[in-house]
């Protein structure tokens, strides 16, 4: 079997030409994972050649949203990482319950489901009502997605049993309505989160927050765009405030790494000054 | 035609880490490559592998964090529910991306990079498992000249994923657990 439709120079070029006609900027995105993208969606769109897939991409506007979607992660899940979402629930949350009103950044939400959790847990603990979660990504098809709040049936089990490990104690299935082979949840749980595009490598802050998720996106970064948008969460961040990242993910080696203090245990960072 | 190892991979499914617990203890400290360990495991709860392994080896074994630069002589866990890539010879990057053959990490997806990254300067050794997975990354690396190893199907607890790989590499070196090792340390 070949391993690579899309050689290195290749991929290099591709990303240049996105760049230029859309304004994407794909350069500082892990290469080994960019290539396994690539090469994936070639073999799912069925390009025979690198050629191919170039011609489509610069020649069909329509086309990029797709291109985009593809060679981004959109793996996810509710409640991913209980563990994490309990120490939210028992430890963070409620800290950020004294303040008048809290505001959230799920960074990089895909297609919604840790905005949703954690709009499942400030509402069991009653602070919702004063909440607001912004949740943002570089794609407007899965905005779009996770604006409808409507998942597949399948992965439910899944779901509530991650629920239940973070220390739920509800019926998940009181959260959603079933139809047929997909769930709706209630409109209250997005009642308080604002879905937009916003891309890490090229926007700026947009406000400051108490709690910036962003968890299993800055794996797909070379370290030099990881400095770049941790400071960026630097600046998002009031002080006091807290960033969470995924469980292999570290401020370690980067400029925060002073001024931040871990909780103990979890890959939860309270900025300090 | 093989060139010198720069990096050894280990993977496995059911019925592997027994394998491991006999190897690791009489693996040399000197060794001069990286061990990268890909095994399928359950996300939640989470495990102690990583301490489990580390009594039985003075080498340093590490769960892998993304860009984790990798240094011989250590062994490298991958964690559950990442893929491993290699960045380049020295940088690992982590993947949350789809399961491959319903596993994350998937052997394959490591072996496959690491064809890519280190061509023919890669050694890997596929264990006991129910699962496909690690065939076609074998096959991967064998064409990029590098070397290849399976533990003999008889000796596995669960044969199925070295016997696939010996129905599709049929040359591929067998070894008993006992020789495991001994095979690692002869490396050049």
């Amino acid at each position: 079997m070949e391993l690579d439709i899309i050689k290195d120079q290749e991929m290099e070029m591709l990303l240049e030409d996105v760049s230029a006609i859309y304004g994407y900027d794909f350069s500082q995105y892990s290469k080994a994972s960019l290539k396994r993208r690539l090469n994936r969606i070639c073999l799912v769109d069925r390009f025979a050649s690198f050629a191919e897939l170039r011609y489509r991409v610069i020649s069909d506007k329509t086309y990029l949203q797709r291109f985009v979607e593809e060679i981004t992660v959109n793996v996810t899940e509710m409640f991913r990482d209980p563990l994490f979402y309990k120490k939210l629930r028992n430890d963070i949350l409620p800290k950020l319950g004294t303040y008048p009103f809290i505001r959230i950044w799920v960074a990089g939400c895909s297609t919604g489901e840790e905005a949703y959790s954690i709009a499942i847990l400030l509402k069991e603990i009653n602070l919702y009502h004063k909440a607001l979660i912004y949740a943002t990504d570089i794609n407007p098809t899965v905005i779009e997605k996770a604006s409808k709040g409507i998942f597949p049936l399948s992965v439910m089990k899944q779901y509530s049993e991650n629920y239940i490990h973070a220390g739920g104690t509800k019926d998940f299935s009181s959260y959603y309505t079933a139809m047929y082979d997909v769930v709706k949840f209630q409109e209250e749980l997005n009642s308080r989160i604002l879905f937009s595009t916003h891309n890490l490598v090229s926007d700026s802050s947009f406000n400051e927050f108490q709690l910036i998720l962003c968890r299993n996106v800055l794996i797909y970064f070379d370290k030099e765009l990881q400095n770049k948008v941790f400071n960026l969460f630097d600046s998002s961040l009031q002080t006091l405030g807290y960033l969470a990242l995924g469980d292999k993910e570290t401020i370690r080696f980067s400029s925060l790494e002073k001024r931040f203090k871990q909780c103990k245990g979890h890959k939860i960072y309270q900025k300090m000054s | 035609m093989n060139s010198e190892t720069k990096v050894l991979l280990i993977g496995g499914s059911a019925g592997s880490i027994s394998v491991l617990f006999q190897m690791l203890p009489e693996i040399n400290t000197d060794i001069h490559f990286p061990i990268i360990i890909i095994l399928h495991r359950k996300s939640y709860p989470k495990s102690s592998l990583s301490q489990l392994f580390e009594t039985m080896t003075s080498l340093n074994v590490i769960e892998v964090e993304d860009k984790t630069e990798i240094a011989e002589g250590n062994i490298y866990l991958v964690p559950a529910d990442y893929h491993l890539l290699f960045e380049n010879e020295n940088t690992i990057s982590l993947d949350a991306s789809e399961k491959v053959n319903y596993s994350r990490p998937s052997i394959d997806v490591t072996f496959e990079s690491a064809a890519r990254t280190f061509n023919n300067s890669v050694t890997a050794i596929l264990l006991s498992g129910a699962s496909q997975d690690g065939v076609e990354g074998l096959k991967n690396i064998k064409q990029h000249g590098g070397k290849v190893a399976i533990q003999d199907p008889n000796s596995a607890e669960v044969d199925y994923m070295p016997r696939h790989a010996l129905e599709q590499l049929p040359d591929i070196i067998q070894l008993q657990p006992p020789q495991m090792a001994q095979f690692i340390n002869n490396l050049k």
